[in-house]
């Protein structure tokens, strides 16, 4: 920690994100990469700020996909909607318990740990602090691993919906909950792209240089 | 930077700090998202209805989060909390109604809890067998609002908004009814028991009956109610009467009714009216009839077999009924036991079975006092009242208005009150006193006196036969010896004239001289009386020939 090693942006360089060629940008217009054409940047723009109201979003419309029913089951006796708590309540029994923690951890731990990961991060990287920024990349990697399988739950769902369709006796419906659900997952990973892992020790070093 | 210097008298442009919070557009995500959200909060606030409580007395199949509010089977509502009241009696649900429901609330709405329900000879709420009981809903038609419900323990028999009417009807016994019991005219159900309640002073009954459209516009004022409970049975005069509506209501009872013929034109009546519940169609139909005439009869013999009801025939057509069967006693001084039974007569009756009750009446009513001279005239002529066996079975009596053979005159009292009918003896009454006259003379033979003279009789005829024996035998040891000789010799006696016979025979049988002799004599005799006649003849002729002899030439 003591010994910074110089980033690439001190040096006046910026890194392709796409093919990694490391390139002097002029100053003066909107640099390109000279191999693969790609927008150059010292840091992601605005990484901070658009990942915060990606986070908001995803926090706002996390709330009616837990609300919302996912899944409405029809029988000749009467219909039956789902939210996915209650389908983890439901499937909660002796014998299918791995079910219901693969889909509370999936559906529900997993899209909120990835947003309060994220808020974590954010928040750090605002504030400039200087600790743990090793284990914070480690968190940030694994949000960004992990953000491919959040969309468990709407395959899941879409999978049911359509191979369920046994009318009259049974078929089963979307509710209105996967959409937001969706909506979560995708804005989530559309945060998480948002955000620059680099300014986790950005800030540090130019308090160090300082 | 150049320019600083060549123009100095130029103000200095201010330079502004690019704003570091100047908002990205990435921001327009979370807006999205959040009107998103808003959007389905409110949907989700404007598909609330109201919140409503129903108490109930039992919240048996009911279940929290499950059980649905149905109207006319569309789920309205669902039961989100059941709680137990303060005072442990009743269960209070907490109801989520659909916002629809919201001006359905009204103070008469009514729930109840539908079940699977056997009443009334329909099976209800089978389908809650398979998907749990229901609470039912029937909109009120109160004005003002209310939020907070007692369920019905009993499910209405009408849903509500079917057309028809609600009527009460007083009924002294409950019967066979229950809710949902159904009422018939003319056989076709058209109707059936709402529910039923006992009056204050617990006398009578209320039972409110729903008739379906269009079937109402049938119950008139006039309308008369009978409780067609299972089978009738009544023995009366008229004979074994069974009457039933229908195999159902033979199980399950029932109500029927029916307007009077002359009442048909009314207009129907109004809900809510109130009829009286006759016990049977015969009572139903012919009680409140108008303008009935009391008369008494007072009967010297035995009323046994008459009762209230019987009916009253003129020349056997039915005009009136028996009122009351009692005893009189007449006053102190002049003590007089007999019947005294009040009739009723309807005089429309008589009108009605009358062939051409113009003629009679001129076209008019039928005054008081056209009708006092009619029934004077006809008692003139010999009109009497006289009882009379309608059920030898039975011996029940009827009152018979018929012309006696011989009457006695009589004439009809109007000065008491009710008037008073003449009456004769008669019908079976009659043989019965003419047989109880008849045995009072057998019973004053005297029969014993008899019995011993005859013993008497046959003793000496006893002691007869015993001298007729002892003379027989005589006979026997005396007489028969002789009479035996006596026979013998007149046997002997016999056989000599037998002989004689034979020897007469002998004499004069054929071919035997003495015969032939005698033929030719009696040949000769013969002939001589021919020549005698022609002698005669001739001389009857000519008797001059006695003189002169016979002529030569004959004429």
């Amino acid at each position: 920690m003591n010994a910074q090693p110089a980033t690439a942006m001190s040096l006046g360089l910026a890194g392709c994100e796409v093919c990694g060629l490391v390139s002097r940008p002029l100053a003066g217009q909107p640099p390109h990469c000279p191999r693969c054409g790609e927008r150059l940047h010292f840091r992601r723009p605005a990484s901070i700020e658009r990942c915060w109201a990606l986070v908001i979003a995803a926090l706002i419309l996390y709330l009616p996909a837990n609300l919302l029913p996912v899944l409405t089951t029809y029988t000749p006796l009467g219909s039956q909607t789902d939210t996915i708590m209650q389908g983890v309540v439901e499937l909660w029994s002796p014998t299918s318990w791995p079910l219901a923690i693969v889909v509370f951890v999936a559906s529900i731990t997993i899209p909120l740990g990835k947003l309060i990961a994220l808020a974590y991060l954010l928040i750090t990287v605002q504030r400039g602090s200087p600790k743990s920024s090793r284990q914070r990349v480690r968190l940030y990697r694994m949000v960004k691993f992990i953000g491919r399988w959040s969309m468990l739950d709407v395959f899941v769902d879409t999978f049911v919906v359509a191979l369920v369709q046994l009318k009259p006796l049974m078929w089963m419906a979307p509710g209105p909950g996967v959409m937001f659900f969706a909506g979560v997952v995708v804005v989530t990973m559309v945060a998480v792209n948002c955000f620059d892992p680099r300014l986790i020790w950005d800030l540090p070093q130019k308090e160090c240089h300082a | 930077m150049p320019d600083h210097e060549t123009l100095p008298d130029l103000p200095e442009a201010t330079s502004l700090a690019k704003r570091r919070t100047r908002l990205s557009p990435v921001w327009i995500i979370p807006i999205i998202a959040a009107l998103l959200g808003g959007w389905i909060v409110v949907q989700k606030i404007l598909a609330e209805g109201p919140t409503i409580e129903i108490s109930f007395s039992s919240a048996e199949g009911l279940e929290a989060g499950k059980t649905t509010v149905k109207y006319n089977g569309v789920d309205v509502g669902t039961v989100e909390s059941l709680k137990v009241a303060a005072d442990r009696q009743r269960i209070n649900a907490r109801v989520q109604m659909a916002p629809e429901t919201r001006d359905w609330l009204l103070e008469d709405t009514s729930f109840w809890v539908v079940r699977p329900r056997i009443a009334g000879g329909s099976i209800t709420g089978l389908g809650t067998l398979l998907s749990g009981s229901y609470v039912g809903m029937a909109i009120g038609k109160s004005d003002s609002q209310a939020r907070s419900f007692t369920a019905r323990d009993v499910p209405p028999v009408v849903a509500g908004g079917t057309p028809g009417r609600f009527f009460r009807l007083k009924a002294a016994t409950l019967g066979s009814l229950d809710y949902g019991t159904p009422i018939y005219f003319r056989r076709i159900q058209v109707g059936q028991v709402a529910s039923y309640s006992l009056d204050q002073d617990g006398r009578e009954l209320t039972v409110r009956i729903f008739v379906n459209a269009p079937y109402d516009q049938f119950v008139k004022p006039e309308t008369r109610f009978w409780q067609a409970s299972g089978l009738d049975f009544s023995l009366s005069a008229n004979g074994l009467n069974v009457q039933t509506e229908s195999l159902a209501s033979l199980l399950i009872g029932g109500l029927a009714f029916d307007t009077p013929d002359l009442n048909v034109q009314s207009e129907a009546a109004a809900a809510e009216t109130s009829f009286e519940l006759f016990a049977d169609q015969a009572v139903a139909m012919k009680a409140p009839e108008r303008g009935a005439t009391q008369y008494v009869l007072y009967f010297d013999e035995s009323v046994r077999g008459l009762s209230a009801g019987a009916p009253v025939t003129l020349l056997g057509l039915p005009i009136g009924e028996v009122v009351s069967v009692r005893l009189d006693a007449g006053d102190r001084k002049k003590l007089q036991v007999r019947a005294r039974v009040l009739v009723a007569a309807y005089p429309q009756r008589f009108l009605d079975v009358l062939a051409d009750p113009q003629e009679l009446t001129g076209g008019k009513v039928l005054t008081p006092a056209l009708r006092k001279s009619i029934i004077e005239q006809l008692v003139a002529r010999g009109l009497r009242a006289q009882l009379r066996t309608g059920n030898l079975l039975t011996g029940q009596l009827y009152v018979a208005l018929d012309y006696a053979s011989n009457p006695a005159s009589a004439r009809i009292d109007w000065l008491s009150e009710p008037p008073v009918f003449p009456v004769m003896k008669g019908g079976l009454t009659d043989i019965e006193a003419k047989l109880t006259s008849i045995l009072g003379k057998l019973e004053r033979l005297p029969i014993d006196a008899i019995g011993s003279e005859l013993k008497q009789s046959l003793a000496a005829l006893g002691a007869t036969l015993k001298n007729v024996d002892t003379l027989v035998k005589r006979w026997d040891g005396e007489l028969t010896p002789e009479l035996s000789a006596t026979l013998v010799e007149a046997r002997r006696s016999l056989a000599a004239a037998e002989g004689a016979f034979a020897a007469a025979g002998k004499t004069m049988a054929p071919g035997s001289t003495t015969l032939e002799d005698l033929r030719a004599t009696l040949t000769e005799v013969k002939r001589a009386a021919q020549s005698m006649r022609g002698l005669t003849d001739y001389l009857e002729r000519h008797p001059e020939a006695l003189i002169r002899g016979k002529s030569e030439e004959g004429q």
